[in-house]
C-alpha cells in the first residue's frame, strides 16, 4: 500500500440474487481527505460500504487498512468499528426506542459503563456542542427525522475513528445544519481521518471534498482529484450521458403556471394534534405551490393535516367547492388526494412486500376489500411504473426493501401517480434521489400541473422549490408567516420571509 | 495496484443460484422436508405404518382405517386453528394463547343447545347448524374481545389473550352450569366420525371445506395484503388508506371462527365435553405450526399452506410417536426436541443461512448495525 492511504479496496465485488450490485471495484482512501463516492440510484455505493463495514458479506475482493500487511477481515459492523471505522448509514439504522443518550452510546466498547448519569451528561455535551435540538432523554422516536440524522452522525463522529463513513448524511438537514456536519468534517479531516462521502448534492461535493469515485451500474468508472473534474463532466461520468441540470424545466415543460384555475382544495383554520397553528390554505387546478421554512417549522405537519394523517381538531376543509370531512387518509384518498410522506422507511414502504405491491397498494385499497386487482393487472400497473419512471429492480416481485433508497422513493411516486389523483401531495419526492431523476421528477410534476392536476411540493431544497412551484407558502415556528408569488420567487426573498425580516 | 484479473466464468456462475440453493429457499421446504423423513423413517421402521383397510364401525359401516387416515382424521382442529393463527399472527405480530379455552367455550355453547339443558339428552333439540351458527358468533365475539384489547388497547398479544386462556374453561363449564351434558342422538356425531354410508371421517371434509374457503377468501379479497401491510408496517398501511386497528380486530374474528369450527368437531367426536382437558394445549400446537410452516412468529408475510402443512406434520410426528409405544408421559419431551429441530430450522434466519455457501446472512448482519 503507498503511504498516504488508510484504506484501500480491490476488486470487490457483491451479487444478489438476479443483480450484480458490485463488479470488481476498486476504492482507495487517504489519510486527511474527503472522499465523494458518486453515482447514480442503485449503482453500489450503499454496497459498497455495506461490503466494507460487514453489513454484506463481499462474493469477491480484498480490503487493506493502513498498517496491516494482510488483507483485514471485517466480519460484523462492529469488527469495523474496532478497526476504527464508523459508519452512518443511508437509513438510520439506531432504535427509535430508546432515548437519545442511549443511542449515543449503545454498543460502544469504550462507554460509560452503567452510570445513566455520566451517560446524560455526555450526550448533553455532545448534543449542545453540534447545536442539536434535543434532550438527552427523550425517546429517539418522537423526533424529527433530521433530528434522528443528526444524532447518528453525532454518534458516530463522536467514536475515536481512522475512516468515517457517511451514506447520504445530509438528505433531510437543511443548510445550518449541513454547514455544522462540514466543521466537523474538517475538523477530523485536519486530524488526519479519511472520510467517505455519499451524497446527490453537487454543491455539498464541490464545497468539501477532495477526490471524487464515480460509480456507475456497480462498475468504478474513475477516481478524479475534484479540480481535474468539472460539474457537467461528473454529471456525465454518472449518467453515461450528457445532462442539462440548469436548463429552465418550467419553459421546457410549457407549464400554465398562471393560477386562474378555479380552486380544487380549500383549507379553512385547519389544525392538528401535530402542533400547528390554524392555517388558511388553498390550492387551484393547474397549479404547482410549495410550503418552505425550516425544519420543524410545521410544513410537513400542514400537508399530513390536509391529507388527515395525524388527527385533524378543527378546521373545515372544501373541495371543489364542496364541504368534504377528511378524517382519515381513507377520506382524503377518496376525494382524489395523493400524499408521499416525508419518512419513506417509516411511513412509506412496505418493507417485506413485493416491489409490485408495494405500487398498487394505495389504488387496491380505494377500490376495495372485495375487488382485488387480477395478478395481471397488478403486474401490467407494475410494469408500466417500473419502466415509466426507470425503477432500478431484479424484478417487480423483488422485496421493496432490498431496493436502493433512490429505486424505494420511486416506487412510493409509482404507488400515487398509479392512483391518478386530482391533487398531489409530495414531502420531500427528491430526498435521496439523483440529480438526473430529479429533474426527471420536477418535469413530472410540471407535466402534471399542465394536465390539469394540483400539486403541493415541499423540498428542503430552495432551488428545486423556485423551479417548480409558482407561490410559496412560507412557516415559521409552525405558523405560516407569508406567501410570495411570481416576481417574489427569488432565493433571496424567501430566505428574508424565513428569517423574518420582511414577514407578510 | 491493480486488482488481479478474475475469471469472468465463475462471475456468471455465483450469479446463479444452484437448483439446491432456490430450492432451500421455499418456505415450505422444511415442513416438506420434515414430512418426507417422517414417511421415510416410517417406511424403513415398518412399511405396514401405511396400511389402509376397511373396517366395520361400531354401527357396522365399512369405514377406511389406517394410520394415515387418523393423521388425516385428527390433525382436523389443529389444522383448521393454524389457519386462524396465521393471519393474527401476521396482522398483530403476536399469537393468541386462548385457543384452547375457546374451543371449550365453543364446544360448550353447542352441546348446551342441541341437549337444550338436558345431561343426558337422546334427541337434538336444535338443528345442528343453527347450533354451529350461533357458536360461531359467540365465538367471534370473544375473537372480537382478544381483538380489542389488541388492536386498540395495544396490548401484548399474548398478554391481552392470557385472559381467556385463563377464564375461558370456567367460562365453558358455567354455560352448562357445571354439568357435563352428554348427546346419544347419533347424527350429532356424524360431523366428527363419519356420515353415513361414507367411509372417509367427516372432519377430512371439514378441514378441506375450511381450506378451500380460505383459499378463495385470499384469492378473491383482499385479506392477504391488507393484513401482510399492517403487520409489516402499521403506520404506512394506514397512510395507503387502511385502518390497521380493525384489521388486526378482524384477524382475531376469524380465527374466533375457526375456533368454533374446531371446537364443534371435537365435541362431535365423543358428544361429550370435558372442560379442563378438551382441546389441552393444542394452542401450542397451532402455534408451532404457524411457525413450522415458515411464517415469522413477528408478523408480516404469511403463507397459510405453510401453517397447514405444519399442522399435519406435527399430528404425524404425534401419531407415529404413539405407534412406537412412547410412553404418553414421555411424548410431550420427545415432541418437543423434534418439533424444537423443525422449527430452528425452518426459522427465517436460518433458512437464509442455509442458502449461502459462505458468508454471513445481510438479515443479522443488518441487525447488529442498530
Ligand atoms: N439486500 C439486497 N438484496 C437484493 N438486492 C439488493 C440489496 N441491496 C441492494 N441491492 C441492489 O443492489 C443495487 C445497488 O444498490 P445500492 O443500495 O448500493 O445503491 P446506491 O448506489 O446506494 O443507490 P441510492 O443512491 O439510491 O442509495 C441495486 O440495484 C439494489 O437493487
Ligand atoms: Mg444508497
Amino acid at each position: 500500500m503507498q503511504e498516504g492511504v488508510v484504506l484501500e479496496m480491490r476488486g470487490i465485488c457483491k451479487y444478489f440474487p438476479g443483480v450484480r450490485a458490485l463488479q470488481n471495484v476498486d476504492f482507495v482512501l487517504r489519510e486527511g481527505e474527503i472522499h465523494a463516492l458518486m453515482g447514480e440510484n442503485g449503482a453500489g455505493k450503499s454496497t459498497l460500504i455495506k461490503c466494507l463495514t460487514g453489513v454484506y458479506a463481499k462474493d469477491e475482493g480484498d480490503i487493506y487498512m493502513a498498517g496491516q500487511e494482510k488483507a483485514v477481515t471485517i466480519r460484523s459492523p462492529q469488527d469495523a468499528q474496532n478497526a476504527g471505522i464508523s459508519t452512518v448509514y443511508q437509513e438510520i439504522t439506531l432504535c427509535p426506542n430508546l432515548t437519545v443518550a442511549e443511542n449515543l452510546y449503545i454498543g460502544r466498547s469504550k462507554g460509560f459503563g452503567t452510570s445513566w448519569k455520566r451517560m446524560n451528561a455526555g450526550a448533553k455535551k455532545i448534543l449542545t456542542s453540534l447545536g442539536i435540538p434535543a434532550s438527552p432523554k427523550q425517546q429517539l422516536g418522537t423526533c424529527s427525522i433530521a433530528v434522528q440524522q443528526m444524532v447518528a452522525i453525532a454518534r458516530a463522529v463522536d467514536m475515536e475513528c481512522k475512516v468515517l463513513i457517511l451514506d447520504e448524511p445530509t438528505s433531510s438537514l437543511d443548510e445550518q445544519e449541513v454547514e455544522k456536519l462540514f466543521g466537523l468534517m474538517r475538523d477530523l479531516k485536519a486530524k488526519g481521518v479519511g472520510i467517505i462521502f455519499v451524497t446527490h448534492f453537487l454543491d455539498q461535493v464541490y464545497e468539501v471534498c477532495d477526490r471524487i469515485t464515480v460509480l456507475r451500474d456497480g462498475q468504478l468508472v474513475g477516481e478524479y482529484v475534484i479540480e481535474d473534474l468539472p460539474r457537467v463532466q461528473l454529471v456525465s461520468k454518472m449518467l453515461g450521458k450528457e445532462l442539462d441540470e440548469m436548463a429552465d424545466i418550467k419553459s421546457e415543460v410549457g407549464a400554465a403556471a398562471d393560477a386562474s384555475g378555479e380552486v380544487v382544495l380549500e383549507a379553512q383554520g385547519l389544525c392538528s394534534n401535530a402542533g400547528i397553528k390554524p392555517f388558511d390554505f388553498s390550492v387551484r387546478k393547474g397549479e404547482v405551490n410549495g410550503f418552505t421554512g425550516l425544519l420543524g417549522s410545521g410544513r410537513s405537519e400542514c400537508v399530513r393535516a390536509i391529507f388527515g394523517a395525524d388527527h385533524v381538531t378543527g378546521g373545515t376543509v372544501k373541495v371543489e367547492g364542496k364541504p368534504a370531512h377528511i378524517r382519515k387518509p381513507l377520506d382524503a384518498m377518496k376525494k382524489g388526494i395523493g400524499y408521499l410522506p416525508e419518512d419513506r422507511k417509516g411511513d412509506g414502504i412496505v418493507g417485506e412486500l413485493s416491489v409490485r405491491e408495494n405500487i398498487i397498494l394505495a389504488l387496491q385499497v380505494m377500490k376495495g376489500f372485495f375487488r382485488p386487482f387480477t395478478r395481471a393487472q397488478a403486474e401490467a400497473f407494475a410494469d408500466e411504473y417500473i419502466k415509466l419512471l426507470e425503477i432500478k429492480t431484479a424484478s417487480a416481485d423483488t422485496p421493496i426493501k432490498s431496493l436502493s433508497g433512490g429505486n424505494q422513493q420511486k416506487v412510493i411516486l409509482a404507488r400515487w401517480l398509479l392512483t391518478d389523483p386530482k391533487y398531489l401531495i409530495l414531502d420531500e419526492p427528491t430526498r435521496g434521489i439523483d440529480i438526473g431523476t430529479k429533474i426527471e421528477i420536477q418535469k413530472l410534476v410540471l407535466k402534471l400541473a399542465a394536465e390539469g392536476k394540483s400539486v403541493t411540493f415541499i423540498s428542503s431544497e430552495i432551488d428545486e422549490m423556485l423551479r417548480t412551484c409558482s407561490r410559496l407558502i412560507v412557516m415559521r415556528d409552525r405558523k405560516t408567516v407569508g406567501e410570495l408569488t411570481g416576481e417574489d420567487l427569488t432565493q433571496a426573498k424567501i430566505m428574508a420571509t424565513i428569517a423574518g425580516g420582511e414577514a407578510q | 495496484m491493480t486488482a488481479p484479473v478474475k475469471d469472468p466464468v465463475k462471475k456468471v456462475e455465483s450469479a446463479r443460484e444452484s437448483f439446491f440453493k432456490r430450492l432451500t429457499r421455499q418456505q415450505l421446504f422444511i415442513p416438506l422436508a420434515a414430512l418426507v423423513l417422517l414417511v421415510l423413517f416410517n417406511l424403513i421402521a415398518d412399511p405396514s405404518f401405511f396400511a389402509v383397510s376397511i373396517k366395520e364401525n361400531s354401527l357396522g359401516n365399512p369405514v377406511l382405517s389406517g394410520n394415515i387416515i387418523s393423521v388425516l382424521d385428527n390433525a382436523s382442529e389443529l389444522v383448521i386453528l393454524s389457519i386462524g393463527m396465521t393471519l393474527v399472527t401476521a396482522s398483530s405480530g403476536g399469537q393468541d394463547i386462548s385457543v384452547g379455552a375457546a374451543m371449550a367455550i365453543a364446544g360448550s355453547v353447542i352441546l348446551r343447545l342441541v341437549c337444550g339443558g338436558q345431561v343426558n339428552a337422546d334427541t337434538m333439540h336444535m338443528n345442528l347448524f343453527l347450533a354451529l351458527f350461533i357458536a360461531i358468533v359467540v365465538s367471534m365475539l370473544f375473537g372480537a374481545f382478544n381483538g380489542t384489547l389488541v388492536a386498540y388497547f395495544k396490548i401484548q398479544p399474548m398478554v391481552a389473550t392470557l385472559i381467556l386462556y385463563t377464564a375461558g374453561r370456567s367460562i365453558a363449564a358455567w354455560i352448562n352450569n357445571n354439568e357435563l351434558p352428554i348427546m346419544n342422538d347419533i347424527s350429532f356425531k356424524y360431523a366428527g366420525t363419519f356420515l353415513p354410508g361414507i367411509p372417509v371421517p367427516t372432519p377430512i371434509f371439514v378441514t378441506l371445506f375450511v381450506i378451500l374457503l380460505f383459499w378463495l377468501a385470499l384469492k378473491f379479497t383482499n385479506l392477504g395484503l391488507y393484513t401482510q401491510s399492517v403487520g409489516i408496517n402499521a403506520s404506512s398501511a394506514r397512510l395507503n388508506g387502511l385502518n390497521p386497528q380493525f384489521i388486526k380486530l378482524l384477524t382475531y374474528m376469524i380465527l374466533g371462527a375457526c375456533v368454533a369450527v374446531a371446537g364443534f368437531l371435537r365435541v362431535s367426536r365423543s358428544g361429550s365435553i370435558n372442560y379442563s382437558r378438551i382441546a389441552e394445549n393444542i394452542e401450542m400446537d397451532a402455534i408451532l405450526a404457524v411457525a413450522l410452516g415458515g411464517n415469522a412468529l413477528g408478523g408480516g408475510k404469511f403463507n397459510i399452506y405453510g401453517s397447514v402443512l405444519g399442522a399435519y406434520v406435527i399430528q404425524f410426528l404425534t401419531t407415529t410417536l404413539y405407534k412406537y409405544d412412547v410412553a404418553s408421559t414421555a411424548l410431550p419431551a420427545y415432541k418437543a426436541v423434534v418439533v424444537i429441530l423443525l422449527v430452528v430450522l425452518s426459522a427465517p434466519v436460518v433458512r437464509e443461512k442455509l442458502t449461502r455457501v459462505k458468508g454471513r446472512t445481510p438479515a443479522k448482519a443488518a441487525k447488529e448495525v442498530s
